[in-house]
């Protein structure tokens, strides 16, 4: 029997490798299938079309194989109809897919949908893979017994499957069980996810955890006629319990622990069944959902789930450790793989339109306008563009002072982040370790991210896509994360990330190469000194010497508090030769010299010798004219604009 | 050709407008369909379920957890043979509702309700018993005079009316309902509070560029309604409501009034023909809603002006072109919603094919308008919004 006899939803090109498991499946078609014997032929693929179904826009992305390797070739974007009145995100997916067809003049709409299996060289495509955050997105909450250990555990699997969290609740957050019942009640998540206690231990949390399920019984979002789906994924010994209080409800999914013992961290089984529900249940509820799943050739990814794919490809693909950032409209997601640890983080209240105020008010004004070299009271401003979300800068003033808040939403997205990427608690360490960690004063709970060991910061999303000159993208890196060491910086180039990571599940050849090639514009690389100065004075920290490919010899002294820009093209690289003076350290130690190859790309080298932890003067004229200084040596804004700028400040 | 433009704001002087009114959870419908119906008139009632509390009534009554089969699962307490009540009963303040009685009868243990309202439910499993507060009844109200054109039992009606509707930019509070009364003489006026006295009770004001602090303190005091207002600077209304708004979804703010901002944020000039018509409608009854959700679902704040000296069954109504399918075309009614033309209406005379690179160095699809200054400019189109009238 044929896939398709078997799934009639299964589309695209599909190679018998083996014995079919002749099982009726509903909706699941790829890893039934390829359980069964069945695999998609990879080798046949030359066309591939992959979406992204934003919460505004959706997204086409239009990829081929040119020669022997596959080629990002077109966009098309539309706004994403998921919501009255169009009420079928089909309408918008097909808007998108349509300006792809226009400008390429390759057929690939049907009344039915996307062309699958390709009829022709200009009919048609091989695979159609699609990611979604419309109408918000994947939401979720999580409970836990204690806050520092299953509940932290329960959380970092909710973010790694794609949610975004809307709450965390643990028997010791603080809160009464009254309040949480109500908090619970007035949440409408699309899914819960049920954790806590290690296996063989007590139970009694959890039982009162589901009993407040119960008693709470939260309406979801979708309407009366959704079961809410629940993953458990906590102490094995609560199993039937669980399932008798919450079964007749809800749709109860019982996985393996996520926290079987202390010292073990197991989120795979869990994150698995919450993508599975995640199509099953929360999707098809979603309007036009349906119909856009028996479009495509594998299910539907939550588009956070997959941009940190693709961050986990290019830690693969580069060997490295990578922080990657999502900026998006309404969320930040930050990604980090870190000894080959991945976390992801959301920090659901930071973004660049709809919560561009959040930000404002998270991180205060003042630090907001400690980026802008010009004064200005930037609340109405910010107030308009959060009412307005769709609206993009038209000046520079408004430029600068989106890139400052964005600065911003990196930072405290990245501090968020940082609770999460950090030592599982509770775990029984040795006497010797943990004296050792005493010794080196290792602080309970704080990160194991270390500036100094990233090698790699990727960026996607609009505002980051969008900016005009690639320069400002790489310092709002910079000064969001502010790296230390010697770190490459990178961006996507058109917001593919979603597309290419959805894609690497089935294709990852086909998502490499167009990652590589197309995808990543190689920023530079920024050369930053731990250390700082106090007094801010003018003095020396470092001798930067670089050897170019063809012998020449630059040499460089980088003064504390300046930014200097090196060119060093997309392609090129130099050998890099740093002395720094004793109290600033680029990787080898304090005063230690640093040496190796650095790779160029379209901002070139940036020295930055403003020291970390990096302070800006507190009083505004010099604060502004240090900003403009720095923006100016790094050519981020038009001279002219600059000049007139630095004149106001004198 | 993909819409990438932002939709506008409504602003019409008639409109079929159709409500639909359901409660949270199944409750009665208290119409027919067919029947007329006053805005405050309740459409519908419920019982909303009281809070819920847990007791560890098991420790409480000093009992052992003992192996049991409940079922086909294991549980440690039978707690049924301990209270004097069942679930779904009421229980009074202090009432005893649960006993164990032990050594011979000689020593005992209660459980007296710490609350008025009913026994929820109770666990083997934990020992735990949930008490629930008494229902609070929640009546649903039409909000717009209308006729009622269609019911679901249990759950609702939609009612339909003819009125003239603004929609806002961005409003707080929920519903509610007044006369419009207009305290500045044009829409660049700005509302202070010698401007406001006690005629201005159950009104749903009207003002200019926005209203001052004291303006909305004062309006609260002497229980105005509502209040519309052109802009609001941002700090003014975060001192208002005791907090900043961080994200455009509101609705459920107590804060004294339905405030409802047309324009944005700032000293905006009300919309020329948005004063004219609330002028034109000064002592009819609003409807206004001040809910707002910008993402996932854009609802915006409403004020909707029913016509009742329109008949609604023969009233015939012209179809306007839609102007979301039609989009942007040459001689189109657009206001510039940012810098730096913002809040500057204008006709659009050129949609160029090609994008341009404006001042950012970004290269967007743009289009020409002339402003209502006479002055031509050019706008990424992104940054216009659609007069809908």
């Amino acid at each position: 029997m044929t896939p398709q006899a078997c799934c009639p939803r299964v589309r695209g090109v599909w190679t018998e490798v083996g014995i079919h498991n002749n099982v009726k499946i509903k909706n699941k078609r790829l890893s039934w299938c390829i359980g069964g014997g069945y695999r998609l032929d990879v080798e046949n693929i030359k066309v591939i079309l992959a979406t992204d179904c934003g919460s505004t826009t959706s997204k086409a992305r239009f990829f081929m194989k040119i020669g022997d390797e596959f080629r990002y070739v077109i966009s098309g974007e539309a706004p994403t109809t998921v919501e009255a009145p169009y009420a079928d995100v089909t309408l918008g997916v097909r808007n998108a897919v349509r300006e792809v067809e226009e400008l390429t003049g390759h057929k690939l709409l049907s009344p039915q949908g996307i062309i699958i299996s390709k009829q022709s060289n200009k009919v048609g495509v091989d695979l159609y893979v699609t990611t979604s955050s419309a109408g918000g997105g994947l939401q979720m909450m999580v409970t836990g017994v204690a806050s520092t250990l299953t509940a932290e555990t329960a959380e970092r699997t909710a973010l790694g499957a794609g949610a975004i969290v809307m709450d965390v609740m643990a028997a010791d957050d603080g809160r009464k069980l009254y309040e949480k019942i109500e908090k619970m009640r007035s949440l409408r998540p699309d899914m819960i996810l049920l954790a806590g206690g290690t296996d063989g231990g007590n139970i009694s949390h959890l039982v009162e955890m589901a009993e407040s399920v119960v008693a709470a019984d939260p309406q979801p979002r979708f309407g009366l006629e959704y079961q809410l789906p629940i993953v458990y994924a906590g102490n094995i010994n609560a199993r039937d319990a669980i399932s008798k209080i919450l079964g007749e409800k809800y749709v109860v999914k019982i996985v393996d622990n996520v926290r079987p013992t202390m010292n073990i961290e197991n989120t795979e089984p869990a994150r698995n069944a919450v993508h599975e529900l995640f199509m099953e249940h929360v999707m098809s509820h979603a309007p036009g959902y349906d119909k856009l799943m028996t479009w495509t050739s594998i299910p539907i990814m939550p588009t956070p789930a997959g941009e940190g794919m693709m961050f986990r490809v290019a830690a693969e693909l580069y060997d490295k450790t990578v922080i990657g950032v999502g900026l998006g409209g309404a969320t930040t997601n930050i990604y980090s793989v870190y000894e080959g640890k991945f976390v992801r983080s959301v920090s659901a209240n930071l973004g660049m339109s709809y919560s561009i105020c959040n930000v404002l008010n998270s991180a205060g004004v003042a630090n907001v306008t400690r980026w802008i070299p010009f004064e200005i009271d930037v609340r109405d401003r910010l107030g308009n563009k959060m009412i307005r979300p769709t609206t993009i800068p038209q000046t520079i003033d408004d430029l600068v002072i989106e890139h400052a808040v964005a600065r911003e939403a990196l930072r405290l997205g990245f501090q968020h982040h940082k609770l999460l990427a950090r030592p599982l608690l509770g775990v029984t360490r040795s006497q010797e370790e943990m004296f050792q960690r005493m010794l080196d004063r290792e602080e309970y709970g704080k990160t194991y991210i270390d500036m100094m060991n990233i090698d790699w910061i990727g960026g996607t999303g609009g505002l980051l896509s969008h900016a005009p000159d690639r320069v400002q993208s790489a310092l709002i890196l910079i000064d969001g994360f502010q790296p230390e060491g010697v770190t490459m910086l990178a961006q996507d180039s058109v917001f593919m990330m979603p597309h290419l990571g959805v894609l690497s599940t089935v294709h990852p050849k086909a998502a490499m190469e167009i990652f590589d090639k197309d995808c990543v514009v190689h920023l530079g690389t920024c050369i930053a000194f731990r250390g700082t100065l106090s007094p801010i004075k003018e003095q020396k920290i470092a001798d930067v010497q670089l050897e170019m490919a063809d012998g020449q010899v630059m040499d460089h002294e980088a003064m504390f508090n300046t930014m200097t820009r090196i060119p060093l093209g997309v392609g090129e690289s130099a050998h890099v030769t740093i002395h720094p003076v004793r109290g600033f350290d680029v990787g080898s130690g304090s005063g230690k010299s640093w040496s190796g190859e650095i790779t160029g790309g379209v901002a070139g080298v940036i020295i930055d010798a403003r020291g970390r932890p990096l302070e800006l003067p507190t009083e505004s004229l010099d604060r502004r004219r240090l900003l403009l200084e720095w923006l100016t040596a790094l050519q981020v804004y038009p001279p002219e604009y600059l000049d007139h700028l630095s004149k106001e400040a004198q | 050709m993909s819409q990438a433009f932002t939709p506008g704001l409504k602003r019409k002087t008639l409109e079929r407008i159709v409500k639909t009114r359901f409660l949270p959870i199944e409750g009665e419908v208290l119409v027919e369909k067919g029947a007329r119906v006053d805005a405050t008139q309740s459409v519908a009632r419920t019982l909303v379920p009281g809070k819920v509390y847990s007791y560890p009534l098991a420790p409480l009554l000093g009992l052992q957890p003992m192996e049991s089969l409940e079922g086909q699962v294991r549980v440690p307490y039978q707690l049924e043979r301990y209270l004097r009540k069942k679930p779904g009963e009421a229980v009074k303040e202090g009432e005893v509702i649960a006993l164990n009685q032990y050594f011979f009868g000689l020593f005992k243990k209660t459980f007296e309700s710490p609350i008025n309202g009913l026994i929820d439910t109770y666990s083997n499993y934990s020992g735990s018993i949930f008490l629930r507060e008494k229902p609070e009844p929640l009546e649903l109200s039409a909000y717009i005079p209308g006729i009622v054109t269609e019911v679901f039992p249990s759950e609702g009606v939609t009612v339909e009316t003819l009125a003239a509707i603004i929609q806002g930019i961005l409003g707080v509070g929920g519903e509610a309902h007044g006369e419009i009364k207009v305290v500045v003489s044009g829409p660049d006026e700005l509302v202070t509070a010698d401007q406001i006295d006690a005629e201005c009770k159950g009104k749903v004001l009207v003002g200019g560029i926005g209203m001052t602090e004291d303006a909305l303190q004062k309006a609260v005091e002497v229980g105005a309604s509502a209040a519309v207002v052109g802009g609001m600077p941002r700090a003014v209304l975060g001192a208002f409501m005791g907090y900043e708004i961080g994200v455009a979804i509101t609705g459920h703010e107590e804060v004294g009034l339905t405030l409802i901002i047309t324009e944005g944020f700032g000293h905006i000039r009300m919309s020329e023909n948005t004063f004219k018509l609330l002028k034109r409608f000064e002592g009819k009854l609003a409807c206004v809603n001040g809910a707002t959700q910008i993402r996932a679902g854009v609802v915006r704040p409403e004020i909707i002006i029913p016509r009742l000296e329109l008949d609604i069954e023969t009233t015939q109504i012209d179809d306007e072109a839609d102007l979301l399918v039609s989009g942007l075309v040459r001689g189109t009614l657009v206001r510039v919603i940012r810098e730096p033309y913002f809040g500057m209406l204008g006709k659009i005379t050129r949609l160029p094919v090609d994008p341009q690179t404006v001042e950012t160095g970004s290269y967007v699809r743009v289009l020409e308008v002339e402003l209502e200054t006479g002055e031509q400019v050019i706008v990424p189109r992104a940054n216009v919004e659609i007069i809908e009238e």
